[in-house]
């Protein structure tokens, strides 16, 4: 029996709305969360803007106890911890069991540890304090550092994970949870994955030279995907959760179903045929979006709207192409296409359980969120792909199925087919 | 600094890593960190740090394992002051 897995809470922090109401608002009105960052520029960095959550710190009190509270410093941890919290109630949870829920899991991923943190070690070391460390660092450091605190926090009793694949983290978290579901191993997975961009992240990839580095005095304008003038990506921070729920489960105790994860693939390029440690090669994401679409037994004619990667580098033209070598797809026909990295940046890790916290919404409310900044639209896209299926402002039309797709460093390609929940299947 | 003194001192030490607010403020000499207070055991090493500080002292890890309840911290913190 093929079981059927639906999404029944979601939970997220973006540099453009904390919390799933501000989120869905400042993507129906194309709200560019991208800031200038003065600290970047007295580091002297290229690019000088970022996705920044307006977090506060001080919220994280309503999130965990007081005594966790006192000593927690990660903020990656920190955002997952909120983004899942808030997934774990919207599906109508409640905190506070006694015992261990064994039929609930969690994969969470994230690209780098809490590297701020890992500094106060060093300099604790160095200056021959170590003895003053304390109890509260090694599982602030730990990879699995995120999982820890939200599966404590909830008393999540099945599998917890922790994965990382780069900018594919997020998006292949989601698969990992529903497969275990579609296995029967667990009755909900809690998935998502954070990411923290601290200034040290942030100069690593400023000095790959792949960051927006000509709109730092017009912040909101510097992530241009599918743009002619885009000229490299803007780092940003944040954190998704979603509640993944067996539908016979969801079901029986009356579950809200946002929509339905009817399968995904993840997959390498094997950094063979073009692919390298960072750049995808074409047959590993063509095959990925295809093995996508069989694993939801859908035809590539029925998608009605890509999320796509899209960071606004040159590889958004060979995405695109990717897209329509998969789906034999192109012209007016194509699906419509967006980047949500428009108005957050790039968040890594985070990018694929933001942007699917996105393609859900989009499912649930019907509409498709606008591509902001596409004032000049790469002419060698628009050679494959129609002017009218990379909308520029938000459109509302039918959203059935929806393919959202992340390629990260290291060849590593996940994608996602979400649709709206039909009873009937 | 008496030990009416340290007690009330050592008050603001435990208060971080303590949910039972109402119980810290009660406390006395022979007030279990970890049976009454419930406070982690793991924790018990950023106590004794904030304790270093805060008197400026060291304790060494004999003496940090005699800390098991409020009476046994202000003998050590005692001793360690007025050495």
């Amino acid at each position: 029996m093929s079981r059927r897995v639906v999404v029944t809470g979601l939970g997220v922090v973006s540099p453009n709305g904390m919390g799933v109401p501000a989120f869905l608002d400042a993507m129906r009105n194309g709200v560019s969360g991208i800031r200038h960052v003065p600290q970047y520029e007295a580091l002297k960095f290229n690019c000088q803007v970022a996705g920044i959550p307006q977090f506060e710190w001080e919220r994280l009190k309503n999130y965990v106890s007081e005594v966790v509270f006192h000593g927690l410093q990660g903020r990656a941890i920190a955002y997952g911890i909120m983004a899942a919290v808030d997934a774990w109630l919207d599906a109508g949870n409640s905190l506070g069991n006694d015992t261990a829920h064994w039929d609930t899991g969690c994969v969470f991923g994230s690209s780098v540890a809490e590297v701020e943190t890992v500094r106060k070690i060093f300099n604790r070391v160095d200056a021959g304090e170590a003895r003053k460390l304390g109890s509260r660092v090694v599982e602030q450091f730990m990879n699995s550092g995120i999982t820890a605190y939200i599966s404590g926090r909830l008393g999540l009793g099945n599998r917890i994970i922790a994965n990382s694949a780069a900018c594919a983290t997020g998006t292949q978290a989601i698969l990992m949870g529903y497969e275990y579901i579609q296995q029967g191993l667990a009755k909900r997975m809690l998935v998502g994955s954070s990411e923290h961009v601290d200034p040290y992240i942030f100069a690593a990839f400023d000095s790959m030279r792949i960051l927006s580095r000509k709109f730092n005095q017009v912040p909101e304008k510097a992530s241009r995907p599918m743009s002619q003038s885009a000229g490299g990506f803007v780092p940003g921070s944040g954190s998704g959760a979603l509640i993944l729920e067996d539908l016979e489960y969801a079901l029986q105790r009356k579950a809200k179903i946002y929509a339905e994860l009817l399968g995904g693939a993840c997959n390498s390029g094997g950094q063979r045929n073009g692919g390298s440690m960072t750049a995808p090669a074409a047959p590993g994401v063509i095959k990925c979006i295809t093995d996508a679409l069989a694993s939801a037994r859908i035809d590539a004619d029925s998608l009605d709207l890509i999320s796509g990667h899209l960071t606004a580098t040159a590889a958004d033209t060979l995405e695109i192409q990717n897209w329509c070598l998969a789906l034999d797809r192109n012209g007016r026909n194509f699906p419509l296409i967006n980047s949500l990295k428009s108005m957050i940046g790039h968040s890594l890790s985070a990018a694929g359980s933001i942007e699917s916290v996105g393609t859900v919404l989009q499912i649930h409310h019907q509409f498709v969120h606008p591509n902001i900044n596409l004032e000049d639209p790469n002419p060698e896209i628009l050679k494959l792909i129609d002017l009218s299926r990379m909308p520029a402002q938000m459109v509302e039309t039918e959203i059935n199925t929806v393919a959202k797709a992340n390629f990260g460093f290291g060849d590593v390609n996940a994608c996602l087919i979400f649709s709206k929940y039909n009873q009937h299947g | 600094m008496d030990r009416r003194a340290i007690l009330e001192e050592l008050k603001k030490v435990l208060e971080p890593y303590t949910e039972n607010k109402e119980l810290l403020r009660n406390i006395d000499e022979n007030t279990d960190l970890v049976k009454d207070l419930k406070i982690n055991s793991s924790n018990l090493v950023d106590v004794i740090i904030d304790a270093e500080a805060k008197y400026d002292i060291e304790i060494d890890f004999d003496s940090s394992e005699k800390m098991i309840t409020v009476g046994s911290c202000i003998d050590v913190i005692s001793q360690k002051i007025n050495k």
